[in-house]
């Protein structure tokens, strides 16, 4: 009754799930963040540091780590791309607290990956104001080649968007099997960014909340595997809006 | 011991004007509490043992005189698994109560009581007060505790046997060290039916000293009845297949056994299987049996009503799954029937016990194996039940979590010295080798969370006072605890409704505003998660259409179609017992007892002994052989499917890094089937792949540790550990699906905790559980070290009969496992090819 199925033994040639804003090309990674090669630029949306805290200060104790956890992936992502510009779409920290609770040791990991490139915080609804002392670049939005990044979405756009704040995941099922996964999801002219904090729960692309930006039954999805982004159809989403 | 003077005239006229006598199991108690003693009763049911366990305090209370109308204190508690039982013991007190005119005040206390009735319950308490292990745990939070409990003489403790071995046994053996505490003098009154280890539950009465070698017991009694049980195998004219769980071929010979008696029970395993044999019953039922059904799932309403239709004589069967093993006497059985496997000898004999509830007849049982394995586990079943063979699992230590949610109540009712609470926490039975250390780490992960390196001080949950007392920090937490007290921790549940019409239009879109609907009762979400609207499945005995969900509802209407899509078997909750197990590969390899088996039975492991081997008692058999392109592994541990499958996982790593390629595997209660693209019987035979290193127990080292990191089952273990020991709050249907769902799962706390900090108190609790529970490694362990050096390969040209059934499940089930990259590869590789197939327009 139990089936496990494991990867078979032969090479998987599948070509990288490039997701397209008016001919420019994007590469969703698997940590979350989306890299612009054009551009050298790697982006990533809602860190959500210093949530533990935040939580622990309200009701639950949860395990205090979640900030060196989202910094360390980070710092892989970075590394691994060395990318000229980083963008971080808003929601950086859970909270206004969250600037003072951050260790001195993270906040330390920060400026190190901030040597050598650009560095802009989009403000959020949760981090409306960073201070200059994090270094970098504050930004309400910021329009790179045509493209707007902000960490809300706007409703209607007139030109392209990369936006974040609303933390999409996919919930797909097969074989009588659910999951539930962060995911990219992209049309023509839009893109939001899954949330890339160790403790950022998600919300259904199902939900409602997604209809007032994608009205078209065309969205391109990239689920986040374990080391590498899998497109899905829209008809292999799981019916039930959960 | 059976002298009948124990009891006074009053007590006597009661007895013998109702034609009893009093047993001398039911005089015990009283003799015990005479001396001063708790003591255990252990007896079959029928025995009148709910009785017995009142009589020393009903005899207490009625020498008082009339005098304590102004009690303020309880003088007995009884506690039930069940807060049915809770209240059905309730009113059979009322009889003895009154016909002795005893000026005796009962109550019931359970979730259902309502506020006034409980605050009142405060200030005047009953004399005797009959509720739950969770309402015990909440009282014991009290400020007021202490003096509440101050002069409680008994204690009660019903159905033991079915609580001990649980987190809730846990919970509550916690609670009576407090109890005792605050009450040296209580005695404590056990009432068990017959287990493997009486004298764990004897341990479990009484404060267990500073050694933990020397064990204190209270006495014990065990009543024996001399009647046997008469269960037979049902004898089908039918083939018997092959796997599968839904003995259909049964079915017309179990109505006929409905027809020819007064009341039948149909025990069955899982819901499902309940809904499919309900359903199938009541489509053959020519004759309008009256035949209901009755599982935890459907509606509280529901229930009650079959309940009472069956103690009001108007059922001639019910079918049903283990929420009816227990208690309560619901009208009068004269025939249990069990379909499926039995999975233990002691289960067996407590549900048999169920058919005529006196204990000087006969009870009458028939069982209906589903298929060709669960012969030989019926015929095993039944053979121990005739020796009278108990296999109950041991008690084991108690759980840490629990400790955890446990230290917080304490704090709440009065501020506690942690050496002084140690001693009495040390001294519950369950938690009588735990470390001071440990006991450390789980004050300081209630305190502040436990963490290394970085400490929640500033928002600590635990106080110390002048004294270095520890306390509740402030009335937010007493609030939270309250909310979050006990240790059921349910998979999340939807309530069913049913529209009369469909809402959703040829179009496919929903056309009118769901609501109202009856409840027809609640299933698990991931249920219903993996249905596509318009799938239809069995519920409440019906083929339902699923329409939508919305909110905390899913609407359904009534099908038509005469198939449903029926939800999977998902296994028994039960593992088969090791001692079955044991009685099983016994009779398999004795051939001269196969003649007590069906025919068809006894020939398929005649072709078997052919075709490949019989493993004698002590070995594992495995098998390989190529089918259809690709190659078998099947080796048959008998160790439960939980247990297997975890083999199936440790063992398909080990093969993928010997390069053997596996694909899969599939594991039933019985064996392990593994497939792959390399020739394993030629491995074998080059010495490429050694079975003994296979099977190695250094598989729990690293390939262990390795899948843990990502196992759903270790995530849904350390779920439960987290919402009782309190480190996330429990949710409550509705809270979170309200606007926005923004779902944060336990699971992301897991993966940042097991990276930081490996060793934290609450990944200790959660691999202790794994250690027994939903991954059941103790099993897998023990297994390894039996078949040491006992490995019996046989490589075969083709499949061999015994494989049959568990070849047969491949691909009936959902995949379950790592399987999860996997999948999400063929939905991508479905994307390629639709993107492939149309010009110009890819899909985004």
């Amino acid at each position: 009754m139990a089936l496990g199925q494991f990867s078979e033994p032969v090479h998987d040639p599948t070509p990288e799930a490039v997701l397209r804003l008016g001919g420019r090309e994007l590469i969703p990674d698997c940590s979350g963040a989306l890299w612009w090669s054009e551009e050298k630029t790697l982006v990533f949306s809602d860190l959500h540091l210093e949530k533990g805290s935040s939580i622990a200060r309200r009701s639950s104790l949860l395990p205090p780590f979640d900030s060196d956890h989202s910094l360390e992936r980070l710092k892989n992502a970075i590394t691994r791309y060395a990318p000229n510009c980083v963008i971080l779409l808003g929601d950086s920290f859970h909270d206004t607290q969250g600037l003072h609770t951050i260790t001195a040791a993270n906040r330390k990991v920060l400026s190190v990956l901030q040597q050598g490139r650009d560095w802009i915080w989009i403000s959020g609804n949760h981090d409306p104001e960073i201070p200059t002392e994090f270094g970098g670049e504050v930004h309400e939005q910021l329009t790179l080649r045509g493209i707007d990044f902000r960490h809300e979405p706007q409703e209607s756009i007139d030109r392209f968007e990369i936006s974040g704040h609303l933390h999409p995941v996919a919930v797909v099922a097969r074989k009588g099997r659910r999951m539930r996964r962060r995911c990219f999801i992209a049309d023509e002219h839009r893109l939001i960014m899954p949330a890339f904090g160790a403790y950022t729960g998600g919300l259904s692309i199902q939900d409602i909340a997604f209809q007032r930006y994608f009205t078209g039954t065309e969205k391109g999805i990239r689920i986040l595997g374990r080391d590498r982004v899998y497109p899905v159809r829209n008809r292999d989403l799981a019916a039930a809006n959960l | 011991m059976d002298n009948p003077e124990l009891l006074p005239p009053g007590f006597r006229r009661w007895f013998s004007k109702r034609g009893w006598t009093p047993h001398p199991h039911q005089l015990f108690l009283v003799d015990e509490a005479n001396k001063g003693n708790s003591g255990l009763l252990i007896a079959p049911t029928g025995g009148g043992k709910t009785l017995a366990g009142f009589l020393p305090s009903l005899l207490e209370l009625s020498s008082e005189g009339k005098n304590q109308n102004a009690r303020r204190h309880i003088h007995t508690l009884y506690i039930s698994p069940l807060k049915a039982l809770a209240v059905d013991v309730a009113r059979n007190l009322e009889q003895p109560i009154s016909d002795m005119n005893l000026s005796i005040r009962t109550e019931t206390r359970t979730g259902d009581t309502p506020p006034r009735k409980r605050l009142r319950q405060k200030q005047v308490p009953p004399d005797i007060l009959l509720t739950t292990p969770e309402q015990v745990a909440l009282l014991l939070a009290d400020k007021a505790a202490r003096q509440y409990f101050s002069e409680l003489k008994y204690i009660i403790l019903d159905e033991l046997h079915a609580l001990a071995q649980s987190k809730r046994g846990d919970l509550l053996s916690l609670g009576l060290a407090r109890l005792r505490n605050y009450a040296p003098d209580v005695k404590l009154i056990g009432l068990s039916a017959t287990i493997a280890w009486p004298f764990e539950l004897g341990a479990y009465l009484v404060p267990q000293g500073e050694n933990p070698d020397r064990t204190a017991i209270s006495p014990v009694q065990i009543a024996t009845t001399d009647v046997q049980p008469d269960i037979q195998i049902l004898k089908s004219g039918e083939r018997l297949p092959w796997s599968g769980h839904s003995a259909r071929y049964a079915y017309l010979e179990i109505l006929e056994h409905i027809r020819k008696h007064r009341m039948v029970l149909v025990f069955v395993n899982t819901r499902s299987q309940a809904e499919l044999v309900f359903h199938q019953l009541w489509h053959m039922n020519e004759d309008n049996l009256p035949i209901a059904l009755h599982h935890g799932s459907l509606d509280v309403q529901k229930r009650r009503r079959i309940e009472r239709a069956m103690t009001d004589g108007l059922l001639r069967a019910i079918v049903c799954t283990s929420t009816l093993d227990l208690g309560i006497d619901w009208g009068d059985v004269d025939l249990v029937i069990n379909v499926g496997a039995p999975k233990g000898a002691s289960r067996l004999t407590q549900r048999i016990g169920r058919a005529n509830h006196r204990i000087d007849e006969p009870s009458k049982a028939v069982l209906v194996p589903a298929n060709r394995f669960e012969v030989l586990e019926c015929q095993a079943a039944r053979e121990a039940a005739a020796a009278g063979a108990q296999d109950t699992p041991r008690i084991r230590d108690g759980a840490l979590d629990v400790l955890a949610q446990h230290v917080l109540g304490m704090a709440c009712a009065e501020p506690f010295d942690k050496q002084q609470f140690f001693r009495e926490v040390k001294s519950a039975y369950p938690y009588r080798n735990l470390s001071k250390q440990q006991f450390d780490q789980i004050i300081d992960f209630v305190a502040t969370g436990g963490y290394a390196l970085r400490s929640y001080d500033k928002f600590a949950k635990l106080r110390q006072n002048k004294e270095g007392q520890y306390r509740a920090a402030n009335a937010r937490i007493e609030r939270q605890y309250r909310l979050n007290v006990g240790t059921i921790v349910e998979a999340p549940m939807m309530k069913i409704r049913l529209l009369r019409r469909s809402p959703v239009s040829k179009s496919g879109q929903v056309t009118v505003p769901l609501q109202g609907g009856a409840v027809l009762g609640e299933v698990e979400e991931w249920f219903l998660e993996q249905m596509v609207p318009g799938d239809t499945f069995l519920f409440a005995g019906e083929i339902l259409k699923f329409e939508a969900i919305r909110e905390n509802f899913a609407y359904v209407t009534r099908s038509r179609s005469a198939e449903p899509k029926v939800p999977s078997y998902q296994g028994g909750k039960f593992p088969l017992s090791t001692y079955l197990a044991a009685r099983v590969r016994h009779m398999l390899a004795t051939p001269a007892e196969w003649r007590r088996l069906p025919p068809s039975v006894a020939s398929w492991l005649r072709i078997q002994k052919q075709k490949s081997v019989i493993p004698s008692a002590h070995e594992m058999l495995v098998e390989t052989f190529p089918k259809a392109k690709k190659h078998y592994l099947v080796c048959y541990p008998f160790e439960g499917r939980l247990a297997h499958q975890s083999l199936g996982m440790l063992l398909t790593r080990r093969l993928e890094r010997l390069h053997a390629y596996p694909m899969g595997f599939v594991a039933n209660d019985y064996a392990l089937a593994i497939w792959g693209l390399k020739d394993l019987s030629l491995m074998i035979e080059r010495s490429d792949l050694d079975l003994g290193a296979l099977f190695d127990e250094d598989m729990l080292g690293d390939d262990l540790d390795a899948w843990l990191a990502e196992s759903s089952l270790m995530k849904r273990t350390f779920r439960t550990c987290a919402v009782i020991s309190g480190l996330i709050e429990r949710k409550y249907p509705g809270q979170e699906k309200s606007g926005r769902q923004i779902t944060f799962s336990t699971d992301l706390i897991y993966d940042v905790l097991r990276t930081h900090q490996p060793d934290h108190i609450l990944l200790q609790a959660s691999w202790a559980d794994a250690y027994g529970g939903l991954l059941d490694l103790g099993r897998v362990s023990q297994f390894l070290a039996r078949i040491k050096g006992s490995i019996r390969h046989q490589p075969l040209e083709r499949i061999s009969p015994l494989a049959v059934p568990i070849m047969l499940e491949i691909g009936r089930e959902p995949i379950y496992g790592a399987a999860n990259e996997q999948l999400m590869k063929e939905m991508a590789a479905g994307y390629f090819a639709e993107a492939e197939g149309r010009d110009g327009t890819r899909p985004i």
